[in-house]
């Protein structure tokens, strides 16, 4: 698919009605998410037939994209159930049956899930509420989950501070 | 939430749960959708499922006796075996009921096709 064909498509997926600042509910713009999809498919070849979770899936922007990029199957987590009725509209919306969605912390996944996603995709929140570190957690609980990669949005200004994390995971 | 779902899902995060396997499931409404079938990818499923919940979760959900008891040899040149997997994991959905937790009765909502799974803070 088009890079250009997903934007458009994305662009149809309806955003949380309320944010809620204190969960930094921020949407993925459509722009940065079909852009990051695109990549992850076009260059990795991580999302076509691949098992991918979605962290903190939100309104599902990010959700719907790996679904319509052909992922066998996509599971959203998310603890807001706002965000999640909104998330239920859009995925009838474009009827995919590729599709599901657990409310639940995403600091409380069982187990159970860990290795058995291909990838996992996030825009976490990014700590700057009263919440310092749940960036940096999100992206550990990724690692925990993810069998191949992990494709995660942060601030820029993080980003030395992610990869020096990233090096001492690695190690472990 | 599809039987995949269930298969996953655990309430060990309660205080006090050894295990919380396999969730029991109480079904209000359910439905059948068609997914897309793909040998390869439900015999790279099988590996991480629990075939004993599965097969019992396809019992009450679905047809009884539709899923052998145990997993059969040689499953990944089996097509018939395998599409059998993959309508009772991917292709059933419980619309809406509850899960339970074995060990303390704990109920989780599904509504909606999602699986509640938030707990109190007096409950972790």
């Amino acid at each position: 698919m088009k890079l250009k064909h997903l934007e458009y498509q994305l662009s149809s997926v309806q955003p949380f009605r309320n944010p809620k600042i204190l969960l930094e509910q921020y949407v993925t713009p459509p722009h940065i998410a079909a852009c990051m999809l695109h990549h992850i498919q076009s260059e990795h070849e991580d999302i076509s037939s691949k098992i991918v979770a979605d962290l903190g899936c939100g309104a599902g922007c990010l959700t719907i994209g790996t679904a319509t990029l052909a992922a066998s199957m996509v599971y959203g987590f998310e603890i807001d159930v706002d965000a999640l009725s909104i998330f239920q509209d859009n995925i009838q919306e474009f009827e995919l049956s590729n599709i599901e969605a657990i409310q639940c912390d995403v600091k409380k996944i069982p187990r159970r899930f860990e290795k058995m996603f291909d990838t996992v995709i996030m825009n976490p929140p990014f700590g700057t509420k009263h919440n310092a570190g749940i960036d940096l957690e999100f992206l550990k609980i990724g690692v925990n989950l993810a069998s191949n990669a992990v494709y995660s949005l942060h601030k820029s200004s993080t980003r030395n501070y992610v990869k020096n994390m990233g090096k001492i995971w690695e190690k472990k | 939430m599809k039987l995949l779902t269930h298969n996953m899902l655990t309430s060990k995060c309660l205080k006090g749960v050894s295990v919380g396997y396999p969730l029991g499931i109480n079904a209000t409404e359910v439905t059948t959708s068609v997914v897309d079938f793909d040998p390869e990818f439900i015999s790279r499923l099988i590996p991480k499922l629990e075939w004993h919940a599965l097969k019992q979760a396809s019992d009450i959900i679905g047809e009884k006796g539709y899923l052998p008891e145990a997993l059969i040899a040689d499953y990944e040149n089996n097509e018939e075996f395998l599409k059998k997997v993959h309508h009772a994991l991917l292709e059933i959905e419980v619309v809406s009921g509850n899960l339970v937790c074995p060990e303390t009765g704990r109920s989780f909502p599904i509504n909606n096709g999602i699986p509640n799974m938030l707990l109190n803070e007096d409950e972790v």
